[in-house]
């Protein structure tokens, strides 16, 4: 046992930073209570559930112990800060304004609850229906709520609205979505009993709208399409969408749309899409290992009450000023328990009011020269691969900020060549579409507004170079001809 | 106060993107016509200043743990450390891209990997993982992973019911039927504690689980909670943990030793992550040895080549976030856990059940205490006295306002009338409970005295009480351009 009088550890009894209750302080509370020890205040649980022995975790570090201890931990990884990095596939590397960080670092918004207490609260609400908005213009939909955790799951919830709007079963998925979204999807369906059926894709990248009319029919609860598709090809969600409402009236359009190509791509609100769903990731918020992420939903009109997630209403005060609240909440789960829409409760607040700050700062013509910056480089960065030896670009159509690449080597190969270059790769596909040749060697590249011409020089060069060293190069003649069998 | 929308003038802007150094290629020529939109979205046009005001001035007609005493029952609104969140902000942790080679992110995964064996140390748990984004997403992994187990048991077709108790959070139940699940309610007793007689009559082959919080939401210990354990595992079932509480018992009991079999933990309360305003949060599930099997994929491994990211389960239940749950903010309750040790986080859990018994005791005069037993880190109040005297629960809370603390949670859990469930915290000084004490009494005294003044508060806030009626009734979600905007001030 600690003792108290040498100064510094984290012995029973001495003090701590977060804990301002000095041994004075709590003999006053407890002889109030009219107790001897803190033990006693444990007198209802049972003496067999009373731990024995303490928890077996590492010993307190002080605050400067504590830096050097996770900056070693932060220091073992490769960092988008200095390299430069091609990876999408869901996070993306776009520039996060400094004003961004300000701002979410203000201790009244950080340090705050869910708005229950709206007059206290009237910062945040206003924040997130300023979001709200924002959101709707993007995509061109009636509604949006105050977020859900992400993409994959904003998707999942976006079926399972389908399936009891529509009172039907099943939901048809392409393939052309993002594979963890996909398995997210799947997961929730599986789980609440519903079906899930997958349209492949066609040569051209996109979903195959043939195969798709002939899957739509009368049990099906919704179609969920992603565009930019997870290939970063355009699909053409017109036609999707005339097909679905021929074959399957009932079912929903959802679109798994990308909030930063909505700044030059036709919004999917013009496009009779129900309900929109997105990664907000993009919109000022850091890649940080995949978490934390934004969730983006917005609907129709008509499906609002359908609609899971907190929304932020406009109203008046007493003396007629305009303020926000909650609102609509009886879909939600503290009113309407297990009738509610869904179970959500703390969402992603924060990474939403770094949206709203990023938007704001970007404003129109920032938003749209980003966008144009991601179409130019893409597509400059793609014309690279397409004039080296060994590399083909299997998808020729209207693609945004990722693009497919055939490889000569494994792309895994290359990608630790590249590494020792400094350089992140991009993603290797073929785990996830072993059902397509064309993707045995591919490779998904994401090329943000923050890459330079010279880093996509560079990974072209530095690509073709390890494919040139590597044993299963192509021969002379040219082709994809492996010596060894992948 | 102005909307950013009212403050944009056109031909402002906020930030200059560098100029593109590749070809500026003609749009036409990469994305066909019929792609492109036609108008660009109407978004604000702003400098940078008014930008940096406007957000200012929003924070400042907010109010978060930093700003006062924020009693919110079940929420566990206790300190975030700074330095924590300067940790999070690291370029090794806030710049990762979640599919980068495994080799090149070896610290961000042992992270991960060294906070989910903490966790389940904790929780007295066999493996944990950290995938979900909040308690309620945990809520539902859980249940996923129940209903695969029983699938693979053989008796998960009659297993189709969640029994919760009467005080359970909403989310409970919520999760259940997203789920699949059918919900069950079982009664509390006129102690406080799950009435064990209701539980027994409701057990049964069709039962999947029972979801508790210890303690529970009224702030009361399960006594028989090992009697319970028992009657939920002879019928077959799962006994699954609401972790919103486990700020009373840190280093003190584990669920695990309790006969739990699957725990969530709720980061953003215990662990002192930041609530965010309503998130991100963080939901990690543990799960005894049985079960491991099923977490989600992918699970993070050690081998001889160092952490990798395991893919290949074949009972995994599946995925319910794209990459990995919310890194950045697992992060910052790492850095809790390394900080306060075992001997403080047992102090946590003393302090934060001496505290909430002190307050107690200073309030129990003066409100109606519906359970008179000792309480753990939180306590339940109903105003009902109050409400007869025409001052409901939602007027004391207004009125609270009006001293700078926020007001504990109000009308929950649903068993109690007009309830207020009040958590200090281990992180208030007894000044700052005994300021809030004597406010409250105050509020009772001002009930009989001045009960006007309370149902029209709050009165010094930024606006005053806001009508959630309408609101609700006629619903105006987003901001339009409208002719006139009067009364909107600066």
């Amino acid at each position: 046992m600690a003792d108290p009088s040498i100064p510094g550890g984290a012995g029973p009894g001495s003090a701590h930073p977060y804990l301002p209750h000095t041994t004075e302080d709590r003999m006053v509370m407890l002889s109030r209570l009219g107790l001897d020890s803190s033990s006693e205040l444990f007198r209802e649980l049972p003496s067999s559930l009373r731990m024995s022995r303490p928890l077996a975790l590492p010993a307190a570090l002080s605050e400067l112990e504590l830096l050097k201890t996770l900056k070693a931990l932060a220091d073992g990884n490769l960092n988008l800060d200095e390299h430069p990095c091609f990876l999408g596939a869901g996070v993306y590397d776009h520039y996060v304004p400094s004003v961004v960080d300000h701002v979410l670092g203000r201790s009244e918004f950080y340090t705050s609850y869910t708005p229950y207490q709206p007059e206290m609260s009237q910062g945040m609400l206003q924040a997130i229906f300023e979001y709200q908005t924002l959101i709707c213009e993007l995509t061109g939909m009636e509604v949006a709520n105050a977020s859900l955790y992400d993409g994959g799951s904003s998707l999942a919830e976006a079926a399972l609205m389908g399936c009891r709007a529509s009172g039907r079963e099943e939901v048809l998925i392409a393939r052309t979505v993002n594979p963890f979204y996909r398995e997210v999807v799947a997961t929730y369906l599986r789980t609440a009993g519903f079906a899930i059926r997958e349209i492949p894709l066609d040569e051209s990248g996109a979903v195959d709208l043939d195969l798709l009319a002939a899957a739509a029919g009368s049990g099906t609860a919704a179609l969920i399409l992603q565009s930019p598709n997870f290939f970063g090809i355009l699909e053409d969600l017109e036609a999707a969408g005339n097909i679905l409402r021929r074959r399957a009236p009932a079912a929903s359009f959802v679109v798994s749309a990308d909030p930063i190509s909505l700044a030059l791509l036709r919004p999917p609100g013009e496009l009779g899409v129900d309900i929109v769903v997105g990664e907000g990731q993009v919109l000022g918020n850091h890649p940080s290992f995949g978490g934390p992420l934004l969730g983006i939903m917005a609907c129709t009109e008509k499906l609002l009450r359908r609609m899971p997630g907190r929304i932020v209403g406009e109203t008046t005060d007493a003396e007629g000023r305009r303020g926000y609240v909650l609102t609509i909440q009886t879909r939600e789960q503290h009113i309407r328990r297990e009738k509610a829409t869904s179970n959500i409760c703390t969402n992603q607040a924060l990474n939403a009011l770094a949206a709203a700050v990023y938007l704001t700062v970007l404003g129109k013509d920032g938003l749209r020269e980003v966008a144009f910056n991601c179409c130019w480089k893409g597509h400059y960065a793609r014309e690279r691969f397409r004039s080296l030896r060994g590399f083909a670009i299997p998808y020729q159509g209207p693609c945004f900020r990722e693009f497919v690449v055939n490889c000569p080597i494994p792309p895994a190969e290359l990608n630790s060549a590249l590494i020792r270059d400094g350089i992140i790769g991009g993603y290797p596909l073929a785990r996830h579409y072993p059902e397509r040749e064309e993707l045995r060697s591919a490779w998904l590249l994401c090329v943000t507004e923050r890459r330079t011409r010279a880093e996509i020089d560079r990974l072209a060069e530095a690509a073709a170079a390890a494919a040139a060293l590597s044993p299963v190069f192509p021969s002379p003649e040219g082709g994809t001809v492996l010596e060894n069998d992948l | 106060m102005k909307t950013i929308f009212e403050r944009s003038r056109s031909g402002r802007r906020g930030l200059l993107i560098p100029p593109c150094d590749v070809p500026e290629v003609e749009l036409d020529s990469l994305i066909p016509r019929r792609f492109q939109r036609g108008a660009p979205p109407a978004l604000p046009e702003v400098d940078q200043l008014t930008a940096v005001r406007h957000y200012t001035a929003l924070s400042r007609r907010n109010h978060g743990v930093d700003s006062g005493f924020y009693p919110l029952g079940s929420c566990t609104m206790k300190y975030n450390p700074k330095v924590a969140e300067d940790i999070a902000r690291l370029a090794g942790f806030a710049r990762l891209h979640p599919l980068q080679p495994a080799e090149t992110c070896q610290g961000a995964l042992a992270l991960m990997h060294d906070l989910e064996r903490y966790l389940a140390e904790i929780a007295g748990m066999a493996r944990v993982t950290l995938q979900p984004a909040a308690g309620s997403h945990g809520e539902l992994l859980g249940l996923m992973i129940i209903k695969a187990f029983m699938a693979r048991r053989g008796d998960g077709e009659r297993r189709r019911v969640i029994l919760v108790p009467d005080t359970s959070h909403g989310t409970n139940p919520a999760s259940a039927a997203l789920a699949g699940y059918r919900v069950v309610q079982v009664r509390s007793g006129p102690d406080g504690d799950v009435d064990i007689e209701d539980l027994a009559a409701r057990l049964g082959e069709d039962t999947a689980a029972l979801m508790l919080t210890n303690p529970s939401t009224l702030g009361l210990f399960e006594r028989r909670i090992e009697a319970i354990s028992g009657l939920v595992h002879r019928a077959g079932g799962l006994l699954y943990y609401d972790g919103a509480n486990m700020n009373a018992i840190m280093g003190i009991s584990r669920p695990g030793d309790m006969g739990f079999d699957i725990v969530h933990f709720n980061l953003h309360k215990t662990f002192a992550t930041p609530h965010g305003g309503g998130g991100p949060g963080s939901g990690p599930v543990g799960v005894v040895r049985e079960l491991v099997p099923f977490l989600p994929v992918p699970v993070i491994e050690k081998g001889p080549g160092g952490y990798y990211l395991d893919h290949d389960r074949p009972l995994s239940v599946g995925k319910l976030h794209a990459f990995y749950g919310n890194f950045g903010v697992t992060v910052k309750a790492y850095a809790y856990i390394r900080s306060m040790g075992p001997d403080g986080l047992r102090q946590v859990s003393e302090d934060a059940v001496l505290s909430a018994n002190y307050l107690l005791s200073l309030l129990r005069g003066h409100y109606d205490l519906p359970f008179d037993r000792p309480c753990m880190h939180e306590f339940v109040l109903s105003a009902r006295k109050h409400k007869e005297l025409g001052v409901a629960a939602r007027d004391i809370a207004k009125r609270i306002l009006d001293y700078g603390f926020h007001p504990p949670t109000t009308y929950f859990p649903l068993t109690i009338a007009e309830a207020l469930m009040v958590e200090p915290t281990e992180s208030e000084s007894v000044e700052t409970l005994d300021a809030f004490a004597e406010a409250m009494v105050q509020i009772a005294r001002d009930a009989v005295t001045n009960p006007e003044m309370l149902r029209t508060a709050p009165h010094t806030t930024a606006v005053r009480r806001l009508d959630e009626v309408a609101a609700a009734r006629n619903p105006v979600l987003r901001w339009k351009r409208r002719d006139s905007e009067k009364g909107e001030g600066a």
